[in-house]
């Protein structure tokens, strides 16, 4: 969601930019990516404590078979290991929400789990929200369409939080949506507009 | 964070002798080096906050045995499995037409994320959020035994006004746990040596001289189910929950209430108090004060002032003495004027 563009076809972007960068900068060890073991069926454990337990996920319908320290959050996985840097870490204490993914289609913090718990699982991140021919998701059409943030930091959480919402069936007012969304904060207070976002998407919303 | 090993079980008896396994005698089951990870919202934190380092982590949400992760509503009551998530059990339809007070209690717990990933057994088993446990650097007679207790002389808004010791104060911030000790709940807990049958009311333990033993569990015992006994007048029943913000927040007081009235006379009450206590508080001195008595404001207070008669007030919480009261008062008018 590059400056409120539907195409996302532009040359340069700021996420463009810093991965780029990044990988110019960054020494091979910073960003260590293991390489699979064959996953055992019936011992899924790390006997040693550093020993790394293999790990596989299904992200935004991608498999992917990670070995992982059992100490690495789902957040971590889903952004240094994969490579997913649309959830953001606000807190990493499970207050802010910012962290915000579905797991078999329920939203949870991803800060609050271990990856290794979450082996076997369907994992969807606000890259996965949009269609296969590139459309937004209505409910990221209607947050760029209600201006529903300043800074951004909260957002990718908030439509994942906003759609976890939709789905359970908890946005039929305003005042239920501002309950089932008080675990997402938003330092700009973009709330009125973030309420009105979802609102409008609460009947398009598809199951995401 | 401290590193550890981590363990998938496939069944609660796989769980306990893995816990077993690694116990170590005279250890509080918190300090256990063996840990069970449900949601894990409670334990990840204070793995991240070095409050918890367990050499050897033991997630039980694949254990596969029957009733582990169901509800059942029946005239006996109801039987929660211990891997049941908050959201799945205040969504139930029964247990909001039947017993509201439970509903509510857990509704208002937690953000939708938490509750979709915690489960009941991890909640009522969620330790204590006080600041001076949290942070390592102070000392914390719960944390470290015999290191002392930084909240007497520290910042002590949000401790406990009733339960407390001259060892610790930390609150029990739990929700759900009051609606369970007012409904006279009981636990099911899997051991090493079989199972067991413990009254809720019976499960948490106060501070006393050894804050550090929070629950009647070993390091080896898994709760693995929680019973509610039928009660016909629980419909009329509620949580009133107290923040400083008006969601998303732990209580500064909250009453649960139940009431079997007869016209506004009160036949039998349950009450318990959140927010203002070590450990889930049921308060038989407040049933007593309202019991054959007509529920008007004189009444109220009286059981209000009743249920608050043993606070011991630290220099900052003394507001919660008042506060406790008017939401008792509150969620009692409240209960009375349910239609049910």
């Amino acid at each position: 969601m590059e400056c409120g563009s539907k195409t996302r076809a532009s040359h340069f972007s700021r996420r463009n930019f810093i991965t780029a960068s990044a990988s110019a900068a960054a020494a091979p060890w910073m960003f260590p990516r293991y390489a699979t073991a064959e996953k055992s069926e019936t011992a899924p454990m790390g006997e040693e404590p550093q020993a790394k337990v293999p790990t596989s996920l299904t992200v935004n319908k991608q498999p992917h078979r990670l070995a992982l320290d059992p100490r690495t959050s789902l957040l971590d996985a889903l952004r240094d290991e994969i490579g997913l840097t649309g959830t953001k870490k606000g807190c990493d204490h499970g207050q802010c929400g910012a962290c915000t993914v579905l797991v078999n289609g329920m939203r949870v913090l991803s800060c609050m789990s271990f990856a290794v718990m979450n082996d076997g699982r369907d994992v969807t991140t606000i890259e996965g929200l949009e269609s296969p021919s590139g459309e937004l998701h209505p409910m990221q059409q209607a947050f760029i369409d209600h201006d529903a943030f300043q800074c951004g930091y909260c957002t990718s959480g908030q439509i994942m939080s906003a759609i976890g919402c939709v789905n359970e069936g908890h946005a039929d007012s305003d005042a239920d949506i501002r309950e089932y969304m008080s675990g997402n904060l938003c330092r700009c207070a973009a709330y009125p507009n973030i309420v009105a976002a979802i609102r409008q998407a609460r009947d398009a919303t598809r199951k995401a | 964070m401290h590193p550890f090993s981590y363990e998938r079980p496939k069944s609660a008896a796989q769980a306990v002798s893995a816990a077993s396994r690694h116990t170590l005698a005279g250890k509080a089951p918190p300090s256990s080096p063996a840990q069970f990870i449900a949601g894990g919202t409670n334990m990840t934190d204070y793995m991240k906050l070095g409050v918890m380092q367990p050499d050897r982590l033991i997630d039980i949400n694949r254990m596969q045995d029957a009733g582990l992760d169901n509800i059942v509503v029946s005239d006996q009551g109801i039987r929660f499995g211990a891997l049941v998530r908050m959201a799945e059990a205040e969504e139930h339809p029964a247990i909001k037409s039947r017993y509201p007070v439970i509903a509510e209690s857990l509704q208002l717990a937690a953000s939708g994320q938490i509750r979709n990933m915690a489960s009941l057994s991890g909640n009522i088993l969620q330790r204590t959020r006080c600041e001076y446990f949290r942070e390592i650097s102070w000392s914390c007679n719960k944390r470290r035994p015999g290191s002392g207790c930084a909240a007497m002389e520290g910042f002590n808004r949000q401790h406990a006004v009733l339960g407390g010791s001259e060892d610790c104060i930390a609150t029990y911030h739990g929700d759900f746990a009051q609606s369970l000790i007012a409904l006279d709940a009981s636990v099911d807990i899997l051991g090493p040596n079989g199972p067991r049958h413990l009254p809720f009311s019976r499960l948490h333990r106060r501070p006393g001289k050894t804050p550090e033993i929070e629950t009647d569990l070993a390091p080896d015992e898994l709760v693995v189910a929680i019973h509610v006994p039928a009660l016909s007048w629980a419909k009329r029943s509620h949580y009133l929950k107290i923040r400083d913000r008006q969601s998303y927040a732990f209580a500064l007081a909250s009453a649960a209430v139940v009431l079997d009235l007869e016209g506004d006379t009160v036949r039998d009450a349950r009450i318990a108090l959140g927010g203002v206590a070590t450990v889930p508080w049921r308060s038989k001195e407040a049933e007593d004060a309202l019991r054959n008595r007509t529920l008007d404001e004189t009444a109220a207070e009286e059981a209000a002032v009743a249920a608050f008669a043993d606070a011991r007030p630290s220099k900052h919480n003394a507001f919660k003495v008042e506060l406790g009261r008017r939401t008792l008062v509150r969620a009692l008018f409240e209960t009375r004027d349910m239609k049910v």
